[in-house]
């Protein structure tokens, strides 16, 4: 006990002063899981421009989980006192960290660059802890999109489907004549990323903010929630048997190769379609999914600056610049599929589908339809998040009705508190 | 050489031996089955592989993949491919392997030739060592390499390793050495050979086959390591495995299935190389030789 | 003289204690970063930990929390299933291919290789095979069904009950080598002497293997025992890349359990008290198992 009562003394002295001692003085130690050719290249672009300015790039990338690899190797880094530079972070993740008091405060940077009036409110409820800029966030996916096949679409003589009922009679067709209605996997936040798009449309922006952001129990456990879990069974008749643990992409070519009609997945689907050499508007479409029209869940990436000091290092202070610049936003983004967490940046270098973005979110930003995404972890924390996988995915694999999921549900995210 | 003692003394007939050989060749078939996949596949371009047919033979050969997963693909930032990665690897994976197996080589040796009051249960600690979850000395860990000053660095990830695999290594040994008779080790000793001849003169040239199943449990484990590989290495000290991770789980990207598997099937190549060097010592007898010499 | 004697004596205390100062590193090691860790995991247990250690004492908390998760239950129930099975097939077909394998194979060399290489790959990408090769849409149902036979199924990836039989399918494909080769070690160590001597007393082969052969690889099997019952309750790479844990949650194990409140879920302390349930467990069968093992033998 005496042992573990020093260790605990020392993990919790290593958590709150953080002196990284890895990277030189002048150089920057960046944790990403950015490693896929295009974001990689994408990222090479703010590495060239801050090794213009003599300061050097150390690369540590982690890749796997959606980052969460990532996040335990900073966990065990910060606790032996050799934390990097910046890291790469997603929502919730940020605000824990701050509370650690273990990130920088940009706010000098901030204000010299004018942040506070070009990136959207519901960002910067994540990049900013207690009033203090800790996070220079890079792009916007928004989550609830519809990619189609257009040939089969225009076969089988189908209008875009803006309501739920004209979704299901689309998919019902589609099925008749043979195809795959739905091209989907599943893998929990697949899951869960219908069920964001399908609770956003029944219950309206003002139900998703209640169940899923305040976590308030009476919406969790209501009738409206019923409702969702219903459609998801819906929507899982339409799915072919084969869906369990399908990868994302490979759901994606279904699409592509004719034998799927719709996929509902985020924008950085269109990186596959773009790969197999399909032009949007003439080989497939993308539209918001039924019923969110208005609306636009989103996640986003920022990078997160660990403290070294007092203030932020000089380095520290150009690679926050570099990020928030508006010709890196627009050359990361063209290539990553997501938009630039900047509403200023003009949209010239961007397709059909990313203009198409770019507007959605200026406009849901203005009128208070933009929300974080729960399945992407920017609607609640991670322990609330995955409690509720738990149960969309169990409900959708048909472990039980929508009745027992509602139920199971409202006790999960209570367990999870 | 052995061979004389390694003549059979259960003799098999035509008949049965046509059966050993037909279910030795059966299994083959099974272990050699997913290696299949993964060759056919990282000979084939993408496209072949997203029109489907994935267990079908290419129909256009290349080794394109092969050559991106060494030299070009990306990793990180940088496209550097899996080369850069192997020295770090190799780094780590030599020094620690050898250290652990020779540790347990003595250990095994004390636990069953010079036995003392108490060694059942010095055994047992050490045993039961094996079963921790790593998950969860992940963060004590890191304190711990932090204060002794190895964060981030070689040294550590070698210590690291050490402090899982002596478990594993006494095992092995000690149940090795239970076998050999403890009959020749009291004659030396009453010959007046000390500890340490005894341990090399006697023990270590009958230990073949069990140093090879030990030295390929090492090496396999912590080369294909990736929990303490990602968590205590720095940005230029991650081993092949974070790299080849970085290759394959690109979260939001095209995935290139055929660079994946060409990329697992290098990373694998050291550790085949020895699995077929360390097999050669696998050879019957040399126990015997001992008992005669 | 007094000065050799004392010299004598010292020399003497330095041959007794030898052995004990060559075991000595390998015994403190273990118990700092075994056993401290232990200890501090155990104390985590009962804090209020989430995404890093944290001391606010809570209780019993944690477990009453973990107790009432269905993942958990769940876990369990898998890690009995699949450690059973895994277990005694890896060791029966460990036995049986290293037997065949002794009989002085031509290629041993080659087919000692081909049953050892699945060790060498990582689940990493192998997942991604295996995953492919049991897909019924394009892996083995597809492939006998092109060959003419329609109504051939294997789709127990795809379904609750069934997918976590394919974890063991390929968590056999890749230890089954090594434990041979542990089995084969341990052949080719026992004394052909007794053999020659039991074969002139008119034994059969049969009776060969089963009264002296098998009861001398008792060691190996210990070793075997030890090597799979860890690597059973550590499997997560495994379960990672074949089903994620899915369908729905169907194949979730005690590690991927844990791993996920740990370091996904920020609940660092229901993570702990798995842990402890999972150490608790393993040593109530381990321990008596490894002391009646060590008694026997003297």
């Amino acid at each position: 006990m005496k042992f573990s009562r020093k260790l605990a003394a020392a993990t919790c002295l290593a958590a709150m002063t953080i002196s990284a001692t890895a990277a030189r003085a002048g150089d920057v130690e960046v944790l990403h899981w950015w490693t896929s050719g295009g974001e990689a290249a994408a990222l090479n672009v703010l590495k060239k421009d801050l090794e213009g300015q003599g300061i050097g790039w150390q690369d540590m990338p982690v890749a796997g989980g959606g980052g969460t690899q990532a996040m335990t190797v900073l966990r065990a880094r910060v606790t032996a006192g050799n934390a990097p530079t910046a890291v790469q972070m997603l929502g919730f993740d940020i605000t824990d960290w701050a509370k650690q008091g273990a990130l920088a405060n940009l706010n000098d940077v901030a204000a010299e660059e004018g942040w506070d009036g070009v990136v959207p409110e519901a960002l910067q409820k994540f990049s900013k802890y207690e009033g203090q800029w800790v996070a220079a966030p890079v792009n916007v996916h928004s989550t609830n999109w519809v990619w189609a096949n257009k040939g089969i679409l225009d076969d089988l003589g189908i209008a875009q489907p803006t309501t739920w009922d004209e979704l299901v009679a689309a998919m019902q067709k589609v099925k008749d004549s043979g195809k795959v209605a739905v091209a989907h996997g599943g893998q929990a936040w697949q899951d869960a990323t219908i069920f964001d798009a399908v609770v956003m449309a029944t219950g309206g922006p003002d139900f998703y903010k209640s169940a899923f952001i305040d976590l308030d129990t009476e919406a969790l456990g209501s009738d409206t929630m019923k409702e969702a879990f219903d459609r998801m069974t819906v929507i899982r008749s339409f799915v072919d048997d084969n869906f369990s643990g399908r990868d994302w992409n490979l759901a994606s070519a279904m699409v592509i190769n004719d034998e799927a009609a719709f996929q509902f997945m985020g924008d950085w689907a269109k990186g596959e379609f773009l790969n197999a050499g399909k032009t949007p508007g003439e080989d497939f479409l993308c539209f918001r999914f039924p019923g969110t029209q208005e609306q636009v869940t989103f996640n986003s990436d920022q990078f997160a600056l660990f403290k070294q000091g007092d203030k932020p290092s000089a380095e520290q202070a150009a690679l926050a610049k570099a990020i928030m610049s508006p010709s890196f936003q627009s050359a990361f983004n063209v290539v990553k599929g997501s938009v630039p967490a900047r509403v200023d940046v003009p949209d010239t270098d961007f397709d059909a589908c990313g203009k198409q973005g770019m507007k959605d979110l200026a406009a849901a930003s203005s009128s208070g339809n933009l929300f974080g995404s729960m399945a992407h972890g920017h609607a609640n924390p991670a322990s609330v998040k995955n409690a509720m996988y738990d149960v969309i995915t169990a409900h959708f694999n048909g472990e039980y009705d929508s009745e027992t999921a509602v139920s199971e549900l409202v006790s999960a995210v209570e367990l999870a508190q | 050489m052995a061979s004389n003692a390694s003549s059979q003394v259960v003799r098999t007939g035509a008949g049965s031996r046509f059966v050993i050989y037909t279910l030795l060749a059966i299994f083959c078939l099974y272990y050699l089955l997913p290696l299949y996949v993964m060759v056919v596949n990282s000979l084939k371009p993408l496209s072949e592989i997203q029109a489907g047919g994935m267990m079908s033979l290419p129909s256009e050969w290349t080794i394109a993949p092969w050559a991106s997963a060494w030299s070009t693909a990306q990793i990180g930032v940088a496209a550097t491919g899996l080369k850069p990665y192997f020295l770090n690897s190799i780094l780590m994976v030599v020094p620690a392997v050898a250290i652990s197996t020779v540790l347990g080589a003595l250990n095994g040796y004390v636990l069953t030739k010079w036995r003392f009051r108490g060694d059942t249960i010095v055994f047992g600690l050490l045993l039961f060592g094996c079963f921790i979850p790593f998950q969860m000395v992940l963060i004590p860990m890191a304190r711990m390499l932090g204060l002794m000053g190895l964060a981030g660095t070689v040294p550590g990830l070698v210590f690291v390793h050490l402090v899982y695999g002596i478990g594993f290594s006494t095992l092995y040994f000690r149940n090795y050495y239970q076998q050999f008779p403890t009959e020749l080790v009291r004659a030396a000793m009453i010959d007046g050979a000390g500890f340490f001849t005894i341990f090399r003169r006697i023990m270590l040239p009958s230990s073949g086959p069990i140093a090879v199943v030990c030295i390929i449990w090492q090496f396999t484990n912590i080369w294909n390591d990736f929990l303490f590989g990602a968590s205590f290495s720095d940005f230029d000290s991650q081993p092949m495995t974070v790299a080849l991770n970085n290759l394959v789980q690109s979260s939001t990207g095209v995935k290139e299935y055929n660079v994946h598997f060409a990329g697992a099937i290098m990373a694998a190549l050291p550790t085949l190389l020895v699995y077929v060097v360390a097999g050669r010592y696998f050879v019957r007898g040399l126990m015997a030789g001992s008992v005669k010499g | 003289m007094s000065s050799n004697v004392t010299s004598r004596r010292a020399d003497d205390w330095l041959r007794d204690a030898l052995p004990k100062i060559v075991l000595s590193p390998s015994l403190a090691i273990v118990l700092v970063f075994v056993y401290g860790f232990i200890l501090f995991t155990f104390y985590l247990s009962f804090t209020d930990s989430r995404i890093l250690p944290s001391y606010g004492l809570v209780g019993w908390e944690n477990y009453w929390k973990l107790f009432s998760l269905r993942a958990w239950g769940i876990a369990i129930d898998n890690v009995l299933i699949f450690g059973s099975l895994y277990i005694i097939i890896c060791c029966a077909l460990g036995l049986a291919l290293a037997i065949l394998l002794d009989q002085k194979i031509r290629a041993e060399g080659f087919i000692r290789t081909v049953y050892l290489y699945p060790m060498a790959l990582s689940f990493i990408v192998t997942g991604t095979a295996w995953k492919w090769f049991l897909d019924p849409g394009i892996g083995l149902q597809a492939v006998v069904q092109s060959w003419g036979w329609e109504s051939f199924t294997f789709e127990w990836i795809k379904d609750r009950e069934m997918a976590i039989y394919t974890i063991v399918i390929a968590a056999v494909w890749q230890t089954s080598g090594f434990v041979m080769a542990m089995f084969l070690a341990g052949l080719r160590g026992i004394d052909n002497e007794v053999l020659k001597a039991a074969q002139i007393d008119g034994a059969s082969n049969w009776a060969l293997y089963r009264r002296i052969v098998i009861p001398q690889l008792r060691p190996a099997f210990m070793s075997a025992f030890v090597v799979l019952a860890h690597m059973a309750i550590k499997s997560y790479d495994l379960v990672i890349a074949l089903t994620g844990g899915g369908p729905g949650t169907a194949t979730e194990l005690p590690a991927t359990f844990m791993y996920s409140y740990t370091f996904t879920r920020n609940q660092m302390g229901i993570g702990a008290a798995s842990a402890t349930i999972m150490l608790m467990s393993i040593a109530a069968i381990m321990v008596p198992y490894i002391w009646s093992e060590l008694r026997e033998k003297k």
